[in-house]
């Protein structure tokens, strides 16, 4: 089966000090089948939601997309689209949903019209039935009274009300992956179960793929198919969720394991990762992670690449070469 | 032994708008809340946006004025403190905020930051200062030239660790931390928390720990206090409430959480509708719009559960013995 989104060879760059570029996501390459949740993990400033955004050409300026980067959705090269054929993709091909429901709502326009502008930019049909289809999609994502929510403006929402409109509006062009970038990172954790159910249940009733864009290991473990860790502009493991958490390899996926409190079992001292993350213009050469890594060694000055832990399990670390023994 | 702290039926109401006519009604962020911190403990005080755990927090300072209620700290009535007075309790009592940034001063070097409260209260002679700062660096795990460096050249996580040095510069005996971590990466929270921890340690300190986290909170607090619509609704040891909860809305909370490991079965429970405007809250029992207690029934929409003691925790529940609790729920 061929897959739904293909990206290979992902770079972003920005202008930065004294003519040269930073870097900020390097070589990030991943795919997505249908139906299939890939959950993109990182702290702040790893390139995840800049890659999330490369995705349609969303890539904010000065930055840009650099050449031999691919991406692929089904037999569309979407680098290669521009003006009307990208806007014929957005929102059709691939829906968005990103963290702060407020700052990508317009206030000015009810809920009913940004809804209904999703629809009609992509569909041929009458006002009424945009407003009926409108209707059914806040159905849909759970809000209650939902004819008279057609007509209310966004700050006269709750956070979680407003992030299922923003829902809504990602689903009205009907498309086949929903990227959700930090979908819940501002609700409370009430809130946030609620709008983690939604998701749930409609990927599993229209069968689209998602990536899931967070920061919270939490939220990927009942949720995800397969897990990309990024670090640095660059992903340092994937695997599936279910390796990934039976064996995290990476010292960095291993350092952020042993950096979350947890809820259950027995009360340890956290563990954190020393330092913090550099900035792009200050990742250092070979590996990244060198620098705040517990475990790095001579061969550490040298750039890995993905390299097999196991079957289906690559991380970016030479520890993989290692034998059993001494492995991670 | 008698509390550091001893806050008994604090009330904070918001008064907003009234310039152009109608008087809106006011928002009742804090309705009554009472608790003690012991000397060197951490009293928790966890809920969600609007829940007004951050207003308790800042009226204990007389950062805002309280409505009603008293607040003891070591024995003295902090609400009715002069100017003078309410200055030297500012040096026992401090506070972190969430975002470091908003409060440190862009345009003054950090180490002058942290002086300032050194020099306010003429804790130390001049010339002292300066490695009086360095210490304090030291201490928060941050390199002491940093000292000539100004709050933009920092990263989150530094920020708030300057932010706590600062704190700790007048030798405060309590600290009212306002979700220190919620703005931080995962690792550099971690490393936060466990320096907040140790530092508790080695000087004894007392903690008001403001947070909407329950795992981040089971790190540090010895008791929790859950608030709901500006009421405690469950207060008890961590280890009790987190895995022995009696009130409905700590069971929800804690089933919330999501945990990060797949092999863990938990049964979620997920809350139906919006938290109610503290402006015009429910009759009642604060939490009844939105509880899936099967015991709900008239008593709850009429009369208030006060909190009582209910195995090892104090619940605001009229029904609190028979609280469901869901499968795989709580610490182990």
């Amino acid at each position: 089966m061929s897959p739904v989104l293909e990206v290979q060879g992902l770079r972003i760059s920005f202008p930065g000090p004294d003519g040269a570029r930073v870097i900020p996501v390097d070589g990030v390459s991943f795919s997505l089948e249908r139906g299939e949740t890939l959950a993109l993990v990182g702290e702040s400033g790893c390139g995840k939601s800049l890659t999330s955004l490369a995705l349609l050409q969303l890539v904010p300026s000065p930055g840009r997309i650099d050449p031999g980067s691919v991406i692929r959705l089904g037999d569309t090269d979407v680098l290669a689209l521009r003006g009307e054929a990208l806007r014929r993709i957005r929102g059709r091909r691939i829906g968005m949903v990103f963290q702060d429901p407020m700052t990508s709502l317009n206030p000015v326009f009810t809920v009913g019209d940004q809804i209904m502008e999703g629809i009609l930019a992509h569909f041929r049909m009458s006002r009424s039935t945009a407003r009926e289809r409108a209707l059914d999609l806040l159905r849909e994502v759970g809000i209650p009274d939902p004819a008279e929510r057609l007509q209310a403006y966004p700050h006269q929402l709750s956070g979680g009300m407003r992030q299922r409109v923003m829902i809504a509006i990602a689903l009205a062009a009907e498309p086949e992956i929903l990227v959700a970038d930090e979908p819940t990172t501002a609700l409370d954790v009430t809130v946030q179960a609620q709008i983690l159910e939604v998701l749930d249940r409609l990927q599993a009733t229209r069968g689209m793929a998602v990536l899931l864009i967070t920061h919270d290991l939490g939220i990927v473990a009942g949720r995800a198919d397969r897990v990309a860790v990024m670090y640095a502009g660059q992903i340092v493991e994937e695997t599936s969720t279910a390796r990934l958490f039976a064996n995290p390899s990476h010292p960095y996926t291993q350092g952020l394991f042993a950096s979350v409190p947890r809820i259950t079992g027995p009360l340890k001292r956290l563990n954190p990762i020393r330092g913090s993350v550099p900035a792009p213009a200050a990742w250092p050469s070979g590996c990244r992670f060198r620098p705040r890594c517990p475990k790095a060694f001579d061969k550490s000055e040298l750039e890995p690449p993905l390299l097999p832990v196991e079957p289906d399990h690559r991380m970016r670390c030479w520890l993989a070469e290692l034998d059993g023994t001494r492995k991670p | 032994m008698n509390p550091l702290l001893s806050v008994r039926d604090l009330v904070k109401h918001y008064h907003a708008g009234g310039l152009f006519g109608r008087a809106a009604p006011p928002v009742r962020a804090v309705n009554g809340v009472s608790f003690d911190v012991g000397q060197g403990e951490t009293l928790a005080l966890v809920g969600e946006s609007g829940c007004g755990k951050s207003s308790v927090g800042r009226t204990i300072l007389r950062l805002q004025e309280p409505t009603s209620g008293t607040a003891k700290f070591e024995g003295v009535d902090i609400f009715s403190l002069d100017r003078a007075d309410l200055r030297a309790l500012r040096r026992r009592m401090q506070i972190i905020f969430q975002d470091p940034y908003s409060s440190l001063n862009p345009r003054m070097r950090v180490g002058a930051a942290i002086a300032e409260g050194i020099e306010i209260h003429r804790l130390a002679p001049r010339q002292e200062i300066p490695h009086r700062v360095a210490a304090l660096l030291e201490e928060v795990g941050l390199d002491p030239a940093y000292a000539r460096r100004y709050p933009h050249e920092f990263s989150g996580g530094q920020r708030q660790r300057i932010g706590i040095a600062r704190a700790l510069a007048v030798q405060p005996a309590f600290i009212v931390c306002d979700e220190p971590v919620s703005a931080l990466d995962v690792s550099v929270q971690a490393q936060v928390l466990n320096l907040l921890s140790d530092l508790q340690r080695q000087r004894g300190l007392s903690y008001l720990f403001i947070a909407h986290d329950l795992a981040v909170v089971r790190q540090i607090a010895h008791r929790i206090a859950v608030m709901y619509l500006g009421h405690i609704v469950e207060q008890g040891p961590t280890d009790s409430l987190l895995a022995n909860p009696r009130h409905p809305y700590t069971v929800a909370l804690l089933s919330a959480v999501p945990e990060p490991d797949p092999a863990i079965q938990r049964e979620r429970i997920v809350l139906s509708g919006d938290l109610p405007s503290p402006s015009n809250p429910p009759s009642g029992c604060p939490f009844h719009t939105r509880c899936f207690h099967p015991l709900k029934n008239e008593r709850c929409r009429t009369e208030m559960p006060l909190l009582r003691p209910v195995d090892r925790t104090l619940a605001a529940c009229h029904y609190a013995e028979s609280t469901p609790q869901p499968a795989g729920l709580g610490a182990a």
